[in-house]
C-alpha cells in the first residue's frame, strides 16, 4: 500500500487580508484600551465577557455558520485568519473559542432544529462558554471507559458521575458531555456512549475547582447527583457517539492555536538579539522561524481542506502533533539561545516573565485535546498499520 | 496549487522511472548500461528541458509541472541528472540562452564559490560539490561579469574536475574553470544572482527530498506490516507504530513546506522576500526531515535495511547528501535568522502572515 499524505500549497484569498487588517485594528484598540497586554500572557482574566460580546457584534464568533442561526457564512480561511491574530494578540477568548471551536459545530450537525436556534445565536453574540465534558477519574485518554451515567426516565435522562480536568467548567453556562447509555458490547467496546448537551444550571450538578501547577483554578471536577436533562438534548445517535467523535477532529486539531501557544517568547527574543545578532542566535533563530513557517502552512492547508468539504483526520491529527511538540520546546530553545546574551540588551523583566509562564504552562501543550501518544495511534491507523 | 496538467506530466515521469529507473533493478545492476536507455526515454518525453521555453528547444513546461516531475524524481531517489538538467536549462533561460541536448550540470552549487567572466570572455573559479559534472557533456554558469551578473554554457571537457562522489555514489565535483571560454554567454537579468540560485536549487532539492521522504514512509510502512518478530507483525507494537507516526509527520512537514516553496517560485516574478523564507525555510525544514525521517526507516527495517542488497539507503544516503547542495540548513537558517533580526520583533509576525 502507498501512503499518501496531502498539503496543497494554499494561499489565503484577499478577502482573508482585508480581515486580517480590520481584526489587528480592532486588537489594538482593545489593547490601546487597555483589555489586555500582549506581552503578558497569563496576566488578567482570559475569561471576558465584555470582550467576548464585543468580538461577536463584530462577527467573528460562529462566522462560519450559517446566517439563520446568528453565523455570518465566511469560510474556514476566514476564521483562520481570526484565530491566528487573536492568539498571536494573547487575546483573552477562552470564554467563546470552545464553542466556536468545536461546540457549536457539533450543535449544527446533531442539535434539534430549536434547541439550534435557541443556543447557536448566543454564541455567536459571546454570551455563552461551553465546556467539554470528556475526562473522568477513571477514563483520560481511554474516552470509551467513561461511567457517568445517564439513566433513561420518563421526558428525558438522569445523570449521575462525574468529570474531571473539565476546563472551563467553574464558568460555563452549558457542557457537550459523553455519558453512558448502555455498557459496550463484547463486540465494540466503544459501543454504548452518547453525547448531551448538558446546562450547567441543572439543579445536581456541582463545580469543584481543580488548581493547576501554574497557582491557577482552570481544571475542575464537575459532579452530577440526579442531575436532569431533557430529551431534547441528546446529540445524534443514542449509544452512538463513537461514530460522531472522529469527524470533529481535524477541526479541533489543526488550528493556529495547536503551534501558536508559546509563540509571544519569539518576537522577545528578536528583541532580545537585536538587529545583528552573533551566529549563534541567528542560526537558532532561522531554523525556529522556517519550523513555524512550516508549521503554519501545514495548518493552513488543512484549513483548506476542511473548506473544501473534506475531513483530513491524518492530516489534521499530524499538525497537532507537530505544533504541540513544537509549542511545548520553543520556551526551552528561546531560554538556550539567549542564555548568553549581554545583560544590557535583554528586557530580562519580559522574556524571563514570559520564559517563567511559559516553562509552566508547557508540559499540558502534548496532553490537552489528545495527548502525543493518542495522536500517534490515529496517525498509525492512518498509515494503514492498525 | 497541482493542477490536471502538472499531473499529466508528472504521471508520465513516474511511467518512466518505473520501466528504467527502478530502484530495485538499478540497485542489482551491475554496471551502467540503464543509464542510456533511461535518458532516451526522459529525453523523448521532453522532461529533461521542461523548464526550457518551446522557442529555446525545450518542451515549455510550467515551474509547477516541472516540480511535480521533481517530486517524483525523489519518490525514485534517481541516481541520473534529470534535476540539474532541469535547473540548468532554467538558469539558461534567465538569459534566453540555448540548451543543448544531452544531461546537464550548473554551477555553482554552493553559497560561497564564486566564478568570474573576465572582460575577454574567459570563465575563471572553482565550484565545489557540481552534481554528475562528471557525467555531463555542458555546465550552465552564473558568473561575475565585469560589471554585471552573466549566464553562461560552458562545456564539461574544458573544466579541470576532480574525482569526487556523495553519500549515496552519486558523481558530486569540484569544477575548476581556467580561463575557460564558455560557448555562448548572456546578461544575467537584473536582480538575478547567486542567492537567487542559490534559493531555487534549494527550492529543487526541498521537493526532491519531500519525494523520498514519502517513498521511504511507504516502504517503512509495508515492512512493519510484514515482518513478523514476537509472533506479530512489527508494526502492531505501539512502540514501532509511534515512531512510524513520526516518520509521517515529518514526511507531511516536508511536503507542506517544499510544496509551498515550489508554487511560491512558480508564482513570483523575481526572487523577493517571500520566496527567500519560503525556499530557505523548505531547505532547512526538509534537510531536517531527512535526518530525522532516515533514522527512523532505518531504526524500522532494522538489519535489512543496512544492507547493499536492500533499497532504503538509495533514499536515505540521497536525502543527507542533497542537504549539502545550494546551501545546508545552517548556512539558511543563520541568513533567514539575520533577516528576520533585521526586520525587528514588529515585523516578525506579519512575515510569517504574509505567506
Amino acid at each position: 500500500m502507498t501512503v499518501s499524505l496531502s498539503f496543497d500549497p494554499i494561499r489565503l484569498p484577499p478577502e482573508c487580508e482585508a480581515l486580517r487588517t480590520e481584526v489587528r485594528a480592532f486588537l489594538a484598540e482593545e489593547i490601546a484600551a487597555g483589555t489586555f497586554d500582549p506581552h503578558h500572557p497569563g496576566q488578567g482574566d482570559s475569561y471576558n465577557r465584555a470582550f467576548s460580546r464585543r468580538v461577536g457584534a463584530k462577527g467573528w464568533i460562529g462566522m462560519t455558520w450559517p446566517k439563520q442561526y446568528g453565523g455570518r457564512e465566511r469560510s474556514q480561511l476566514e476564521r483562520y485568519v481570526v484565530t491566528e491574530e487573536f492568539r498571536v494578540a494573547n487575546a483573552p477568548a477562552n470564554l467563546h473559542f470552545v464553542a466556536d471551536r468545536q461546540s457549536g459545530p457539533i450543535l449544527l450537525k446533531y442539535a434539534p432544529e430549536h434547541v439550534k436556534i435557541d443556543i447557536l445565536p448566543r454564541i455567536c453574540r459571546g454570551d455563552l462558554c461551553f465546556a467539554i465534558g470528556m475526562s473522568e477519574p477513571g477514563s483520560g485518554s481511554d474516552l470509551f471507559a467513561a461511567k457517568t451515567k445517564a439513566t433513561k426516565i420518563d421526558g428525558g435522562w438522569r445523570i449521575n458521575g462525574s468529570k474531571i480536568w473539565t476546563t472551563g467548567a467553574q464558568i460555563a453556562d452549558y457542557m457537550l458531555a459523553l455519558f453512558r447509555t448502555s455498557p459496550p458490547t463484547k463486540e465494540n467496546r466503544r459501543h454504548g456512549l452518547t453525547q448531551f448537551l448538558v446546562d450547567m444550571k441543572t439543579p445536581g450538578i456541582a463545580v469543584n475547582p481543580i488548581y493547576q501547577m501554574t497557582g491557577k483554578p482552570g481544571f475542575n471536577e464537575v459532579v452530577f447527583a440526579d442531575a436532569f436533562v431533557p430529551d431534547d438534548h441528546v446529540l445524534g445517535e443514542i449509544d452512538g457517539a463513537w461514530k460522531q467523535a472522529t469527524s470533529e477532529l481535524a477541526y479541533e486539531r489543526s488550528g493556529p492555536e495547536r503551534f501558536l501557544d508559546t509563540f509571544y517568547v519569539l518576537p522577545e527574543l528578536i528583541r532580545a538579539l537585536g538587529p545583528e545578532p552573533d551566529l549563534r542566535g541567528a542560526e537558532g533563530l532561522g531554523r525556529l522561524v522556517a519550523q513555524l513557517h512550516t508549521l503554519r502552512r501545514m495548518s493552513v492547508s488543512v484549513a483548506g481542506m476542511l473548506q473544501a468539504g473534506k475531513e483530513p483526520v491524518v492530516e489534521g491529527s499530524i499538525v497537532k502533533d507537530l505544533g504541540t511538540v513544537w509549542e511545548q520546546k520553543l520556551p526551552g530553545r528561546v531560554r538556550d539561545l539567549a542564555a548568553f546574551l549581554k545583560p544590557e540588551r535583554v528586557n530580562h523583566t519580559a522574556l524571563g516573565d514570559q520564559l517563567a509562564f511559559a516553562a509552566v504552562i508547557a508540559p499540558k501543550l502534548t496532553i490537552q485535546g489528545g495527548t502525543t501518544e493518542i495522536l500517534r495511534g490515529i496517525i498509525a491507523r492512518g498509515l494503514g498499520l492498525r | 496549487m497541482p493542477g490536471e496538467r502538472d499531473h499529466i506530466v508528472a504521471e508520465t515521469a513516474a511511467r518512466i522511472l518505473a520501466d528504467f529507473a527502478d530502484p530495485l533493478t538499478i540497485n542489482k545492476a551491475k554496471d551502467d548500461a540503464w543509464k542510456e536507455p533511461l535518458w532516451q526515454a526522459l529525453s523523448n518525453a521532453g522532461l529533461p528541458l521542461a523548464w526550457l521555453p518551446d522557442a529555446l528547444g525545450g518542451s515549455g513546461v510550467s515551474l509547477a509541472e516541472g516540480f511535480a516531475i521533481l517530486g517524483v524524481a525523489g519518490r525514485f531517489a534517481l541516481p541520473a541528472p534529470l534535476a540539474e538538467t532541469l535547473a540548468a536549462a532554467w538558469l539558461l533561460t534567465r538569459a534566453r540562452l540555448e540548451a543543448p541536448p544531452g544531461p546537464m550540470t550548473l554551477a555553482p552549487c554552493r553559497p560561497h564559490d564564486r566564478i568570474t567572466l573576465s572582460a575577454d570572455g574567459r570563465l575563471s573559479g572553482r565550484a565545489t560539490g557540481v552534481p554528475f559534472a562528471q557525467d555531463c557533456r555542458h555546465i550552465a554558469v552564473l558568473a561575475d561579469g565585469s560589471k554585471h551578473k552573466v549566464i553562461a554554457l560552458a562545456d564539461i571537457k574544458d573544466c579541470r574536475l576532480s574525482e569526487g562522489r556523495n553519500l549515496a555514489g552519486d558523481a558530486a565535483n569540484v569544477v575548476t574553470f581556467e580561463r575557460v571560454t564558455p560557448r555562448r554567454t548572456a546578461p544575467a537579468p537584473d536582480g538575478f544572482d547567486e542567492s537567487s540560485l542559490m534559493l531555487m536549487g534549494s527550492a529543487i532539492r526541498s521537493v526532491e527530498t519531500a519525494g523520498a521522504l514519502e517513498a521511504i514512509l511507504s516502504l517503512s510502512v509495508a515492512y512493519a506490516n510484514e515482518r513478523v518478530a514476537f509472533e506479530r507483525p512489527i508494526g502492531k507494537f505501539q512502540a514501532v507504530q509511534q515512531n512510524l507516526a513520526r516518520l509521517a509527520g515529518e514526511v507531511a512537514a516536508a511536503l507542506a513546506v517544499s510544496g509551498s516553496a515550489a508554487d511560491a517560485i512558480a508564482q513570483a516574478d523575481t526572487f523577493d522576500e517571500a520566496v527567500f523564507l519560503e525556499a530557505a525555510s523548505a531547505k532547512i525544514r526538509t534537510a531536517e526531515a531527512a535526518a530525522e525521517g532516515s533514522a527512523i526507516a532505518h531504526q524500522v527495517l532494522g538489519a535489512i535495511g543496512f544492507t547493499q542488497e536492500h533499497v532504503l539507503h538509495r533514499f536515505t544516503l540521497r536525502m543527507l547528501s542533497w542537504r549539502d547542495d545550494f546551501g545546508n540548513e545552517s548556512y539558511w537558517a543563520a541568513e533567514l535568522g539575520r533577516h528576520v533580526a533585521r526586520r525587528g520583533a514588529g515585523e516578525f509576525w506579519p512575515l510569517v502572515a504574509s505567506r
